[in-house]
């Protein structure tokens, strides 16, 4: 196999192996173990940011209350802007999680310095650079705008398919599949590129050097978040919209 | 593996990501000028236009990720091999 970067290097911070995990068989299955804890304390970390914030609420927030609060605004303007006045109070919680998971995970893999515990095989990073998580979010957010154009419209949502004009219904069904793809892989491959340059550069000039490039990881990862939140709000309210003539009122 | 493939895989990886960077590449420098060209008509706007411009920069970087994970599994993942 082509390894661009040797696992053997003497640096110790800059190893990377794509295609290496840390395998757990469960139940005949085999999972990738190094995702899951990297996961359970992304989910930890929130948790325990949300306890720690909601402990003692106060009528003037201050500290994490205060920081929570704007995160809360912050997602509640995106689902709003997104899906409508409407309808976007029930769907806050989904695309709040999906922000907030996304977030974390690509902060901590830049952040927290997970190269310094190793693994039999397989290394830690964030969880968001497994393809698998990133499939699993895209196909829950298809759930959910399925879900959500279903609950809202009936058997009439299948109308969006044969709109504007019969002709385009194999490009409409093609769309519900681009979609999770899209959606998957823009994740992934972007928070993968992002750690293999980084890697790739920390292997040329160990100091220094990658640390403009590290920051500018950081704020495409966020960014990515913030599109994935989007994008998933937009589905879910393009699904409930409705496009035929017998909607609008 | 085999020498052929490897070098052959190699190549493309990076006609991969080369070639999938040149539109995307057109696509944000055009998104981008009109950009600027609206801020300096309407600077109240600002806010609004780079944020738009942003999640538009995203969207377009996407197609070149795509060749990305293509030269990706081509060099880590080959099913060639």
């Amino acid at each position: 196999m082509l390894n661009v970067i040797p696992t053997s290097f003497p640096t110790l911070l800059a190893e990377l192996e794509v295609g290496q995990h840390l395998y757990w068989e469960v139940a005949g299955l085999k999972i990738h173990g190094q995702v899951f804890l990297t996961s359970w304390f992304v989910i930890a970390v929130l948790v325990l940011v949300s306890f720690i914030a909601t402990r003692k609420v106060e009528r003037v927030p201050s500290g994490f209350q205060n920081l929570m609060e704007y995160a809360l605004e912050f997602i509640r303007d995106l689902a709003k802007n997104q899906i409508g006045e409407k309808e976007y109070r029930p769907w806050v919680p989904f695309v709040g999680t999906l922000f907030l998971f996304i977030f974390v995970s690509n902060w901590s893999g830049a952040l927290v310095p997970w190269k310094l515990i190793h693994l039999p095989s397989g290394e830690l990073a964030a969880p968001t650079n497994d393809i698998n998580t990133t499939v699993a979010l895209a196909l829950l957010t298809s759930l959910a705008y399925f879900y959500a154009g279903f609950s809202k419209r009936g058997l009439g949502y299948f109308s969006r398919y044969i709109e504007p004009t019969p002709i385009l219904l194999p490009i409409n069904i093609l769309e519900d599949f681009t979609k999770p793809l899209s959606l998957s892989f823009r994740l992934f491959g972007n928070i993968l590129a992002d750690e293999l340059v980084v890697a790739v550069l920390v292997l040329l000039v160990p100091l220094f050097v990658p640390l403009p490039v590290m920051i500018l990881g950081l704020f495409t990862s966020a960014i990515q978040a913030l599109i994935f939140a989007t994008l998933a709000a937009a589905y879910i309210g393009e699904a409930m919209e409705g496009h035929g003539a017998e909607e609008h009122e | 593996m085999d020498p052929i493939i490897a070098s052959a895989s190699v190549l493309a990886a990076a006609f991969a990501v080369g070639l999938a960077a040149i539109g995307p590449g057109i696509g944000q420098g055009n998104a981008a000028g009109q950009a600027v060209e609206g801020i300096a008509r309407q600077p109240e706007a600002e806010g609004k236009i780079r944020g738009t411009l942003l999640l538009s920069l995203a969207f377009m970087e996407a197609l070149t990720i795509y060749g990305l994970v293509v030269a990706l599994v081509l060099l880590f993942a080959n099913p060639f091999s």
